[in-house]
């Protein structure tokens, strides 16, 4: 049998960071006592009626715009008919056929449409089951109830958990950059969902796909992605077919369970909003969201590239790791005599790899950052010195000459005895090393070097060392 | 004055009376609470709630202290609003409609709200959950409706005047069969805003008044743009008081597709006393200097019936969603899950016309069917008003009967839909084209009244009500019969 590739495409709501509800003058609220952000509209009270925030709109044409998509002059919106105590009027307002947005492109996927729609509320179901089958009873909180949503859905472009978890990192910075989300999975504003098929390796078919839904944190998409990959594969290896469902990625067991079928899927009955009127986008609202725009990560990356000189690679990790950008460019203000590059080394490597959330929230700062790579680079601290002083910084703050000072983390100089001693001592505890760097193998040095490192706490220069040892044995 | 004689003002003369300081508001009001409460589950059964006192109603303001009889389906706060429903049975919203609070700023007063079919869907009256209106002319027979409470309370010199909503007639039909006058006005003209909906793209709230002059008061603190509505439009010119007398150089359309006589068995084409008394009133307009061009045509009007029960149940089975037991309004006992109690509480909360429509609607737009039919409807709506555009280059306005029966039977349709839908024939064209048209009273038929419909291109109710107010006093029609 060939080898089977998988195709993934995404669905992504985003809740828009308006100030009021996408159909009423409700305020958007997070964690405020249930069902106080609520009025006849938004409760679907009888008799009310929705009227379009504009600011939602100008927000999803941001979105277009930062996509690449095609602003649809006119677009229009439906309901979505189905029950569920979380829908008020028993129907959602949403866009069908005519999006606001149409195709575009991010990064190397394909857009297909983005569209405006209000999101649901929240039903806390109380009793052991956690779900509404079996529950003691439902409790509905409607200020979520109407938060205006952008939807964006994706091409299958995607071929694997990891690309797709790193292109919703690219769309998040993105989002985050103009402005219109907070885009924070925890809180829900950002939620995907996964469409998932396979097909043999070549092949320019789709397979069947399934729809792992709103899986909510980085990690669990990932997860969620790669088992569902692995169970299609099993069934698809195993002669069988797959069975075209909507699926629930359980991330504390691993499990994927059903939750429908084809056959169960709704029919929602689509039919044009008769309560609203359609959108039509005018001149002045396009001019009023190309003067909102800002960087976006793509363009960031090129100028990182180019007006910065940073290697491709760095350039991009930090654009599309926005916040670490946003520390970058922060530390590069300070004007420490230090190359961008390295600076950028200092953030990408050094920084990320010690902080699990956003660095604006960090105690170390950029200005502590950037003097730390000076005293670096001008030889004050050695690298191995430096790595302990930002352990330091990151943990508790502070300033890093302090840090050195009181640690004493200094650079031991080469000019002065103490180093040479401690070298002298080295070759000594490895006289066979010793001989082989005489002998002409430079390599064999690492014991010796090692052995001073130990001695001096990293605080020696690994160049100064080599350049003693070479004095002490006369090479 | 006596309690006769105030009874006997028209809305537009109390107001001017009480302005002039020669009537009490109070005693005005009084006057008509004790009258209304009468007919609260009795009687002629037209209201199904009745205020205590009056509300508001400042005397210097324009309709200062004149009552008003609101349709059940309005929404007024803390007071009863139903629908005709069962389902909502008790409910008192937190908010009120736009229309009803543009009245009110203006100076009337809330009387009572009026029976009404079930979510406004019904041509008689019978489907509301609250019994049935009885017609003042002969209680054997049905108001019309869905607006029949409110026609049958002025017809019946309850209230001066009422407040009701036309989706495919349920003004005009009403206000024919009662011997008033009720005019639905351009969609968008009126705010939707805190009416209970049935089909959104065609719901318009309009007056049903003792005369011509009554209902352009009305309409003139009716309209406007409402912020909470955005399908509500800016009215382009103040809606005036009529005073033509002729219909001098005046083009009357009648089109033969709306105007044909009973052909057969099949219960289509108008009743010949109905066809009699339209006939009549055509030779007196005709006599006021009025041309009646018959080649106006509209070619598509045969088809309207059957494109708006396609498009208003599809819209009704969206719309009555939302009552699903969960937030307001009835919730069944004793169901054993969630989808039990969906189906338990909307089973026992709808009548069975609202059942049949969200079945309709439902079909309508199930996946597969929606272009068949909901699809195909729409392009007959809009070919419908085409076919309006067409004739208004032909002619000013357009004259039809409203009905083609005078008041039927109770029980007489409730068993053949279809004949009942029939009461619609001549009123959903216009409602499809969103144009003005108002029905005037303009003869009796066997002791019934006969209405005569004038509709005109949108935005024409000045012209429409001047056209109205210049029959109406030819026609000289007495509506005293109905009296209680």
């Amino acid at each position: 049998m060939t080898a089977l590739e998988p195709v993934i495409g995404l669905e992504i709501h985003v809740q828009l960071k308006t100030k009021t509800k996408m159909f009423c003058g409700c305020e958007l609220s997070f964690g405020d006592p249930p069902n106080t952000h609520t009025c006849p509209v938004c409760l679907g009270l009888p008799g009310s009626l929705p009227v379009a925030n504009a600011k939602a709109v100008h927000f999803g044409l941001m979105i277009g715009m930062a996509l690449d998509s095609e602003l649809a002059p006119r677009s229009i919106f439906h309901r979505k008919n189905y029950f569920y105590p979380d829908l008020p009027k028993g129907y959602q307002i949403s866009q069908y056929d005519e999006p606001l947005c149409l195709g575009g492109k991010l990064g190397e996927v394909r857009i297909h449409r983005v569209h405006l729609e209000e999101d649901a509320a929240k039903l806390i179901h109380v009793g052991a089951s956690g779900r509404i089958q079996g529950s003691d009873e439902s409790i509905v909180d409607f200020n979520r109830g109407g938060t205006p949503l952008a939807e964006i859905v994706t091409e299958p472009d995607l071929r694997s958990a990891e690309q797709a978890g790193e292109w919703l990192r690219l769309l998040r910075t993105t989002l985050r950059q103009l402005g219109v989300s907070d885009v924070n999975m925890e809180e829900g504003s950002l939620r995907c969902d996964a469409n998932i098929s396979l097909r043999p390796v070549g092949s320019s078919e789709l397979g069947t796909k399934t729809e792992l839904k709103n899986m909510n944190s980085f990690r669990f998409i990932e997860r969620g992605i790669r088992a569902e990959i692995l169970r299609q594969e099993k069934i698809l290896k195993a002669g069988e077919r797959v069975t075209q469902e909507t699926l629930h990625f359980d991330p504390s067991s691993g499990v994927i369970t059903s939750l429908r079928s084809k056959e169960e899927a709704h029919d929602y009955r689509y039919f044009p909003e008769p309560d609203l009127v359609p959108v039509a986008i005018d001149e002045v609202m396009i001019e009023a969201a190309r003067a909102a725009m800002v960087e976006l990560p793509a363009d960031r990356a090129e100028r990182f590239e180019q007006e910065v000189g940073l290697t491709a690679e760095s350039a991009a990790q930090l654009a599309f790791r926005g916040e670490l950008g946003d520390f970058f460019e922060a530390a590069l203000l300070v004007g420490v005599d230090v190359s961008a590059q390295t600076l950028a080394n200092w953030v990408t490597v050094e920084l990320a790899g010690r902080l699990e959330d956003d660095p604006a929230n960090a105690l170390v700062t950029p200005q502590a950052l950037a003097e730390l790579a000076g005293l670096v680079a001008s030889k004050q601290v050695s690298v191995g010195a430096g790595r302990q002083v930002l352990d330091r910084l990151v943990a508790e703050g502070g300033d890093p000459v302090a840090i050195v000072e009181i640690e004493g983390l200094a650079a031991l100089d080469g000019e002065g005895d103490e180093l040479a001693a401690i070298v002298a001592a080295a070759l000594e505890a490895n006289a066979d090393a010793a001989e082989r760097v005489r002998g002409g193998n430079p390599k064999a040095i690492g014991p010796i070097v090692g052995f001073v490192m130990r001695e001096t706490k990293g605080r020696a220069d690994g160049g100064e060392v080599t350049r003693l040892v070479n004095e002490q044995l006369g090479i | 004055m006596s309690a006769t004689d105030i009874i006997g003002l028209s809305a537009a003369r109390a107001a001017a009376q009480i302005a002039a300081g020669e009537l009490a508001a109070e005693e005005l009001f009084e006057a008509y609470r004790i009258r209304a409460a009468e007919h609260v589950a009795a009687g002629l059964n037209c209201f199904t709630w009745v205020a205590e006192g009056a509300s508001g109603g400042e005397a210097a303001a324009p309709l200062g202290g004149v009552p008003l009889a609101v349709k059940d389906l309005f929404c007024t706060q803390g007071v009863p609003s139903q629908s005709g429903s069962k389902i909502l049975e008790g409910y008192e919203p937190p908010y009120t409609a736009t229309a009803v609070s543009r009245l009110t700023a203006a100076g009337a007063t809330l009387l009572g709200k009026t029976n009404q079919d079930e979510f406004a869907m019904g041509s008689s009256n019978e489907n509301s959950a609250y019994g049935p209106v009885l017609n003042p002319w002969n209680r054997e027979r049905v108001p019309g409706g869905s607006s029949g409470g409110s026609a049958a309370a002025v017809a019946a010199g309850l209230a001066p005047w009422a407040l009701g909503t036309d989706t495919g007639g349920s003004i005009r039909q009403p206000a024919a069969l009662c011997g008033i006058v009720g005019l639905k006005p351009t969609y968008g003209a009126v705010s939707r805003y805190g009416m209970i909906a049935f089909a959104s793209s065609l719901d318009q709230a309009g007056p049903l008044t003792r005369d011509v002059t009554d209902a352009a008061l009305m309409l003139r603190h009716l309209v406007g743009r409402d912020e909470r509505d955005a399908t509500s439009l800016t009215f382009p010119e103040e809606i005036a008081l009529p005073n033509a007398e002729r219909l001098d150089g005046i083009r009357l359309g009648v089109p033969k597709e709306l105007t044909a006589g009973s052909a057969g068995a099949d219960g289509e084409g108008i009743e010949a006393g109905v066809l009699d008394a339209f006939r009549t009133a055509l030779n007196r307009a005709e006599e006021l200097g009025a041309e009646i061009v018959e080649s106006v045509q509209l070619p598509h009007a045969p088809h309207a019936l059957a494109a708006y029960y396609v498009l208003a149940p599809a819209e009704a089975s969206s719309n009555l969603a939302r009552f699903d037991g969960v937030r307001y309004g009835l919730r069944a006992e004793g169901a054993e899950d969630l989808l039990d109690m969906y189906t338990r509480t909307r089973h026992d909360g709808f009548g069975a016309e609202v059942k049949r429509r969200i079945m309709l609607g439902t079909y309508a737009l199930s996946s597969g069917y929606y272009d068949a039919y909901y699809g195909r409807a729409q392009r007959v709506r809009t070919k419908i008003a085409e076919d309006f555009r067409t004739a208004f280059g032909q002619v000013d306005l357009i004259v039809t009967p409203t009905a083609p029966t005078t008041a039927f039977k109770l029980g007489e349709k409730t068993s053949d839909p279809l004949a009942m839908y029939l009461n619609d024939f001549c009123t959903v064209p216009m409602s499809l084209a969103g144009i003005p048209a108002i029905s005037i009273p303009c003869g009796l038929s066997e002791g019934l009244p006969v209405g005569l419909q004038i509709a005109g291109p949108a935005f024409s109710e000045n012209r429409l009500l001047d056209a109205a107010h210049a029959l109406e006093l030819a026609l000289g029609f007495d509506g005293s019969g109905a009296r209680v």
